[in-house]
């Protein structure tokens, strides 16, 4: 297992020699990303602060490049792509499944919080 | 690691402990389900600041704002750069932490130390950073005024930028002076006291036509409202409570105390995972020198701490994002 490597990133698009090759290789990748987040916090451009559900466009690319980093970060450095199904599935799915819940109560909730206050105590008048 | 756990004899069973269905030693698995539960408890801090900020996501400061400020470019607005440079080492380290467990895998000791040698380093630059961070944003820059509401006055020139406390207040003589054990009652002290008070910044602002009043309420264009001349000093003389300089955990001279509290609890709870994590790898570090793994012919414990560390690079991924970014 231990000496076992899968050198395959992007689903077989880049193929590294040796792992240590792929390690550069992913840390390339991910300075990439940090510099596209870094300017695009710096420069905040105006065509992308457009709204898209609920949120600005421009924070959605912010969380999606996050996960892509996570991703690497945990298939790579982690070594989960070289791990079984079922120890990947049990810490991934399980972590990903109980975040998404405690986002989408805690985020639901102080949006309604938000609402009671600005509209002077009443969140819904029948 | 045979020889720290007795057999039983039953190896060959299904049932009898010799199985790995998972292909991972029970110290791995372990080390996976900890950083499962303890990612939950990031994911719940981060999710309580989310709470906060939708909570009031008419007034939120803006991080931008926040941390303009780089070590030795006094002065200077820049923000995002040291925080990048942060991110950067902590990956950095990363790196050379799983170059470590791969020299590992091929039972390379120098290198092994090399490696984990460099990413101590890294994690202590990180946390001297995260220190310095936490100075700055302790000292605050510009000061405000903290309303009876407990909402925040800031001062901005008719062009738009920030003006400090200290380009506009004169600070006079103060009756009032700081309680201390030694000049007081025993056993009752208090934090230092505002430079000025707010009268002297009324006085102030009446004094210089070109300050203006900047509320926490953000317009639609995302950007904080700022009140006209009569507007403002009606407003600081009817509201202004108290003088706030910088930040703690009761009040925050950036805006909402929510913000600071979280900052210091979310960066804080990090910062501490790093310091532990920097600890960790130099007690295996030494290990390393002095051959424990060498003789055991299996590095995996370096395997081990090195998911601990990607961890903590992982973590800082998302504070990066939500606390910096979004």
């Amino acid at each position: 297992m231990a000496h076992a490597h899968k050198l395959e990133i992007f689903r077989g698009l880049v193929k590294f020699k040796s792992n240590t090759q792929k390690i550069w290789g992913v840390l390339i990748f991910l300075t990439i990303i940090t510099a596209v987040e870094v300017v695009l916090g710096i420069y905040k451009p105006e065509s992308l602060m457009g709204h898209v559900l609920g949120m600005k466009g421009l924070n959605w690319i912010f969380i999606i490049l996050t996960l892509v980093k996570a991703y690497y970060i945990t298939w790579d450095f982690m070594h989960m792509r070289d791990e079984t199904a079922g120890l990947r599935r049990a810490v991934v799915w399980t972590a990903i499944f109980l975040i998404l819940y405690l986002i989408f109560i805690l985020l639901q909730e102080g949006g309604y919080v938000f609402n009671v206050y600005d509209n002077g105590y009443i969140k819904r008048d029948f | 690691m045979s020889t720290t756990v007795a057999n039983t004899g039953t190896e060959d069973k299904t049932w009898g402990g010799g199985n790995e269905p998972l292909k991972a030693s029970y110290g791995k698995m372990m080390m996976w389900f900890f950083i499962v539960s303890d990612a939950l408890t990031f994911s719940g801090f981060l999710a309580a600041y989310g709470f906060s900020r939708f909570k009031f996501i008419d007034s939120w400061p803006i991080a931008d704002e926040v941390f303009t400020h780089v070590p030795f470019l006094h002065g200077q607005e820049l923000p995002m750069i040291y925080v990048a440079f942060m991110t950067f080492v902590l990956i950095m380290s990363s790196v050379t932490m799983v170059l470590a467990v791969d020299a590992g895998h091929h039972l390379n000791k120098a290198k092994v130390t090399i490696y984990m040698f460099l990413t101590i380093i890294g994690g202590i630059i990180f946390v001297g950073s995260q220190a310095w961070e936490w100075a700055t944003f302790i000292q605050g820059d510009y000061g405000a005024v903290q309303t009876k509401g407990g909402n925040i006055l800031q001062f901005v020139d008719t062009d738009g930028h920030r003006v400090a406390l200290r380009d506009f207040v004169e600070a006079g003589e103060h009756e009032r002076v700081q309680q201390e054990q030694k000049n007081g009652i025993w056993f009752v002290s208090e934090g230092s006291l505002p430079t000025y008070t707010v009268e002297e910044v009324i006085h102030g602002l009446e004094k210089h036509d070109n300050v203006l009043v900047r509320t926490q309420i953000l317009n639609e264009h995302g950007h904080k409202t700022v009140l006209d001349r009569a507007e403002s000093i009606k407003q600081l003389k009817a509201n202004g409570k108290h003088v706030v300089e910088g930040a703690n955990l009761k009040e925050n001279e950036y805006g909402s105390p929510l913000f600071a509290d979280f900052f210091f609890f979310i960066t804080g709870f990090h910062g501490f995972h790093v310091l532990s994590g920097v600890i960790i790898n130099i007690i295996i570090f030494f290990n390393v020198i002095l051959g424990t793994y060498e003789k055991r012919k299996s590095y995996e414990m370096v395997e081990k701490v090195g998911l601990y560390w990607h961890f903590v690079d992982l973590v800082w991924v998302f504070v990066f994002t939500f606390f910096y970014l979004v």
